[in-house]
């Protein structure tokens, strides 16, 4: 099979505590994949692994068929858990750094989701709430023209009004060459977006299937599922 | 509008079941384009190949068929679509006359029920 993400065999450790032990698996193109897991299981690691910021793991990772480097990150549109704007930029500026930085951002894109999101182009970062903060950083992350988008927890600070919102954007702009890796721990209302989930637990993925076939085959939801395996 | 879909059942299976529903209904009408898999997956807040998945299923059962370039429809087979509402009906009534013999309802009594409520609607709700 032709994947467009090959994680084979991948071990890691922060100063000798493990966090990932052996993962493999592969995401083909086209796909929506949910990274769900308990806090600490690994699944920031694994989304730094392929964003190339980590590169003392054991094993091998693929990514269009090269190890993490300057061309995986020209094709990788990521959106890491914490923020990376500057406090004194407006929207405006931080659409100008995106344009000036990446071939594939999609101006006029980022422009009209703005408005959709409600957003003032003219609004400090700093003045914004966490919520605006975080759509801001989603809206500009989906305007890339990317093959490989790997979402670090988009859906943390958000209401559900706009965690709807954030979906609907990620469907609309996610196209059939793309892939498309979100890391969360909220998996309600969520799923529907998923092809299939990578359940990751304290020690290795314990579920790699496809959201109709986890449905189909345990009679719950994904969700249902996830409680059910990391029940304290 | 995402609906909201049931945690047991395989999120595609709900969709075809969706558009079939909608088909029996008339809001769909024979011959009617379907909307393009990308926007019918934004409408229904599914997964892209899931929205895929249910008209593929509907396909294989002869109630969508695709044009080579100018996308799907709905089935022009009347005949296929009174059947396929009949069925429908059938599965309805029978899952409703189960669940009212298990609280003890006989079969008289369901009737007398449903022809009261039924004419409680119409006076309600005059069409």
């Amino acid at each position: 099979m032709n994947f467009l993400v090959n994680f084979d065999h991948v071990s890691q450790a922060y100063s000798q505590r493990p966090v990932l032990r052996d993962i493999s698996f592969g995401i083909e193109p086209g796909r929506i994949v949910g990274l769900v897991g308990p806090n600490g299981c690994g699944k920031t690691t694994i989304i730094k692994i392929l964003a190339g910021l980590i590169h003392c793991y054991e094993g091998n990772v693929r990514i269009d068929n090269q190890p993490p480097g300057p061309h995986t990150k020209s094709i990788i549109s990521y959106l890491p858990e914490k923020t990376y704007l500057s406090d004194w930029m407006k929207a405006d500026d931080a659409l100008n750094l995106f344009s000036e930085f990446y071939m594939d951002f999609d101006r006029n894109k980022a422009t009209e989701m703005l408005g959709r999101f409600g957003l003032d182009p003219k609004m400090r970062v700093k003045a914004m709430s966490k919520g605006m903060q975080e759509k801001l950083q989603l809206l500009l992350v989906m305007s890339r023209r990317a093959k490989l988008y790997l979402l670090d927890e988009p859906l943390g600070g958000v209401d559900p009004a706009s965690r709807s919102m954030i979906l609907d954007i990620i469907l609309q702009n996610y196209t059939e060459e793309a892939s498309l890796l979100l890391s969360t721990h909220l998996i309600y209302d969520v799923e529907r977006i998923f092809d299939s989930v990578i359940m990751l637990g304290y020690d290795g993925i314990i579920l790699n299937d496809t959201v109709d076939n986890i449905r189909q085959n345990s009679g719950k939801s994904v969700d249902d599922v996830f409680r059910e395996v990391f029940r304290c | 509008m995402p609906s909201d879909y049931s945690p047991g059942t395989p999120i595609y299976l709900q969709i075809t079941h969706d558009v079939r529903q909608r088909i029996a209904s008339g809001e769909w009408q024979p011959g009617m384009r379907i909307p393009p898999v990308r926007e019918l997956s934004v409408e229904l807040g599914v997964n892209p190949n899931t929205a895929q998945r249910s008209l593929s299923e509907l396909e294989r059962e002869g109630l969508v068929y695709t044009e080579r370039t100018a996308g799907r429809f709905i089935t022009k087979d009347i005949e296929q679509i009174t059947q396929m509402r009949a069925s429908m009906a059938e599965e309805y009534a029978g899952q409703f006359y189960q669940q009212m013999r298990k609280i003890g309802y006989s079969g008289e009594e369901i009737v007398e029920l449903l022809r009261r409520t039924a004419s409680s609607e119409s006076t309600e709700r005059p069409t």
